[in-house]
């Protein structure tokens, strides 16, 4: 049977772009993503040099303003929003679940075009209109509604964006209902599957209250409706609260994939089964159900009621549980476990390391008092990279570095992956790290510039910004090199027990050529030894 | 592998189609709920001009309409009904009925709409600029919603008119009608939301 490489029936380009075929949809978001990936890198290190040359600034304080809205815009809505569900989700799910693709190939594909759609019109509007959109990628209210940049462009695009993250959301929860083999019940799928599952609700169910609000932005801009503008009787605290209401579970559809992935690769390297299997899947689901009731602790200085505020700061602290318990099935999965640190494990242990500090950082600010004087600083900025660039960026690359033989049928380097494991680590704790002791000090976020007192932090995380992306581009340039010239990859390098490892690398077109009959639990190392 | 390709083997699994289609219908209901979200709060904070600003519209247009709808609903279901029971030219009928029904809600909803704004009553307009702030924003919200509604009964008839098409080219039948009959979960929703819009602003007042 040929590999999904070289069957498809078109050639070229054609053969990807109109190919229905989850895999092929797969690896198109992968090209795509990771090429925004790095357009956002650069403008985030371009925003690290404009913090060493302050006299006279490099670029003028527009210039900043739309550097740090084009690039939360891309990092957020481009990479880790889709992140690991559009790739590894797509490409994965279907196998894993013993499917031979989704439940809807052809809205699949339509999902990956809204995306492409929804990039373009952004980019549109960096270079039309009058200048690039410099809101942030929040687009609060008022000043979106009276900037006179590019933002009415720029929402629509992040519009499409959104439409693309329903449909893949709804595509993989009718998947998971419909498609799973005989005998894959609900306890025997995979973790990387439920945790699709619970983000794909939250895909489905918030991202329309984002769609909406944004569309009200955008009626506000160009009727002058009213509803978030105080001159006409609108509250611009209302718009917060719609925004959130949908911005903070979808960090939620950020990282449960991340959690996931991290979720099959620690067995795999620890040759054991992993602990606590309902505990994950169901805390899954809590952090979905809980992730949804938390969105005011945003707004903590917003002037909302004491009450609302108190309510809020409990479930954020609620919400810290199920995520907790993750942590303790994956560091319980590793006791006497037989444990093998090849660069898959390598990045999934970072992974653990530092979103451990993304959340109890998260934790810090969840605390009302403490909010108050962490509100809009460096300390938010240095907290939400731990959780979505080293949560789910580095499990990305993780996951990237578990699955690229079996998605290419190539094996790369493994030294020079664990080599820019180094720069990647050092310049990111560098970086972020000290943006959590400068915002502890009083640095705003945002800002064009600082106080000479915040100087030598400034340089610091800057110095690390440029060693993480020497290490990002010697991670992906390991990559490509294996792409092209790697040796063959075998069907289970790793000795994975997940269905994906039992058929070839690349996988065949059909996935499978008879259906799988699944027996029992995933995980199961040592069948013979019995559940 | 085409729309809804079971796992095993090629055919088409409708439950799934089925399955798909009530999701999407969530999230219109989630697109629609931060509307009537807005709507609450400033109802709740403006409640005496919310009950004002609704005596300027045009109840008669608006019951009219519901009724309209109401009666689209059910030529819909009649469609879907009567194909399945083997009677093609009366599902035929029907369907074009609705869609008939939804062509003249728009012509309504034109008609309502050049009224109120020959009235002066459109955002951002002097008229309402020297009115209480309730009131603007009964009209921003009026013309939101009422306009999103709009859009998605146009959604509709451009959907329903593909039905028709696939219908008279055999394509949708009596064995399989389950692309029809999903058309009509999209059409009933667009209905059960007019059904809320039509109190909280015609009947406001």
């Amino acid at each position: 049977m040929s590999s999904y490489l070289d069957t498809g029936g078109r050639g070229g380009i054609a053969g990807w772009i109109f190919s229905t075929d989850h895999k092929r949809i797969g690896i198109l978001y992968l090209a795509t993503m990771t090429g925004l990936f790095f357009v956002a890198v650069v403008i985030g290190v371009l925003m690290r040099v404009e913090q060493l040359v302050l006299d006279p600034p490099l670029f003028a304080p527009q210039v900043y303003n739309a550097f740090f809205t084009v690039h939360g815009v891309i990092m957020i809505f481009m990479f880790v929003l889709p992140g690991l569900g559009a790739v590894f989700g797509n490409f994965f799910l279907p196998i894993m679940i013993g499917a031979r693709d989704v439940s809807f190939p052809r809205l699949n594909l339509m999902s990956w075009y809204a995306f492409v759609a929804g990039t373009v019109i952004v980019f549109v509007s960096l270079f039309t209109g009058d200048g690039a959109p410099d809101t942030g990628w929040t687009f609060y209210v008022p000043f979106s509604v009276r900037t006179g940049t590019n933002v009415t462009l720029g929402l629509t695009g992040v519009f499409m964006l959104g439409f693309s993250s329903i449909l893949t959301g709804l595509n993989f929860i009718t998947t998971i209902h419909r498609l799973r083999a005989p005998g894959m019940t609900w306890h025997r799928m995979p973790l990387f599957a439920w945790s699709l599952y619970g983000t794909a609700w939250v895909q489905l169910l918030a991202t329309p209250i984002v769609g909406i609000t944004l569309l009200l932005v955008i009626a506000e801009r160009v009727f002058g409706i009213g509803v978030f503008d105080p001159a006409k009787g609108g509250d611009p605290i209302l718009y917060q609260h719609l925004f959130w209401t949908y911005s903070h579970p979808a960090v939620y559809i950020m990282i449960l994939p991340a959690m996931g992935a991290i979720t099959e690769i620690l067995p795999t390297f620890a040759h054991r089964t992993v602990f606590g299997y309902k505990a994950i899947a169901y805390s899954s689901m809590a952090i979905a159900f809980l992730g949804s009731l938390v969105w005011g602790h945003h707004m903590f200085t917003s002037g909302m009621s004491e009450q609302a505020n108190l309510l809020f700061s409990l479930f954020t602290f609620l919400v810290a549980v199920p995520s907790a318990i993750k942590v303790f099935n994956w560091t319980s999965t590793l006791y006497k476990g037989s444990i093998e640190v090849r660069p898959p494990m390598l990045y999934a242990l970072t992974f653990v390391f530092l979103f451990a500090i993304g959340g109890l950082t998260g934790l810090m600010q969840g605390a009302l008092a403490v909010n108050v004087h962490l509100h809009d600083t460096y300390f938010i900025v240095g907290h939400f990279h731990y959780v979505m660039f080293g949560g789910t960026g580095v499990a990305f690359f993780a996951a990237l570095l578990y699955w690229f033989p079996k998605m290419f049928g190539r094996t790369y380097n493994e030294r020079v992956a664990n080599l820019a494991w180094a720069p990647i680590f050092v310049g990111f704790n560098l970086l972020y790290f000290g943006m959590l002791v400068l915002g502890y000090m009083g640095m705003p976020r945002r800002y064009f510039t600082h106080l000479p007192q915040y100087h030598t932090g400034h340089v610091i995380a800057s110095v690390g910004s440029f060693i993480l992306a020497a290490g990002l581009v010697l991670f992906f340039a390991n990559l490509v090199v294996a792409l092209l010239r790697g040796k063959r990859a075998e069907s289970n390098p790793w000795g994975g027990v997940t269905l994906e490892w039992r058929i070839g690398s690349p996988p065949p077109a059909e996935n499978f050529d008879v259906i799988p009959e699944i027996q029992g639990r995933p995980y199961r190392f040592n069948p013979e030894v019995s559940e | 592998m085409t729309t809804a390709a079971g796992a095993h083997g090629g055919h088409v699994d409708h439950e799934g189609a089925r399955f798909g289609m009530w999701l999407f219908l969530f999230t219109e209901i989630l697109l629609f709920g931060g509307l009537f979200i807005l709507y609450a709060a400033y109802r709740a904070r403006y409640p005496n001009e919310f009950h004002e600003a609704g005596g300027h519209l045009d109840a008669v247009i608006g019951v009219a309409n519901t009724v309209i709808l109401l009666t689209s609903s059910l030529t819909m279901a009649a469609s879907i009904t009567a194909l399945r029971t083997g009677q093609r030219r009366r599902a035929l009928a029907s369907l074009a009925g609705t869609i008939a029904l939804g062509v003249l809600f728009l012509v309504n909803k034109y008609f309502e709409w050049s009224g109120e704004i020959a009235r002066g009553f459109y955002p951002d307009s002097p008229l309402l600029a020297g009115r209480p702030q309730g009131e603007q924003i009964f009209f921003g919200l009026y013309y939101s919603m009422t306009g999103l509604h709009g859009l998605h009964v146009m959604a509709g008839i451009v959907l329903l008119a593909v039905m028709l098409a696939l219908v008279l080219r055999h394509r949708i039948t009596g064995g399989e009608y389950h692309k029809l009959e999903n058309a009509g979960l999209y059409w009933h929703l667009v209905d059960v939301i007019w059904v809320f819009l039509l109190p909280l602003f015609y009947l406001a007042a």
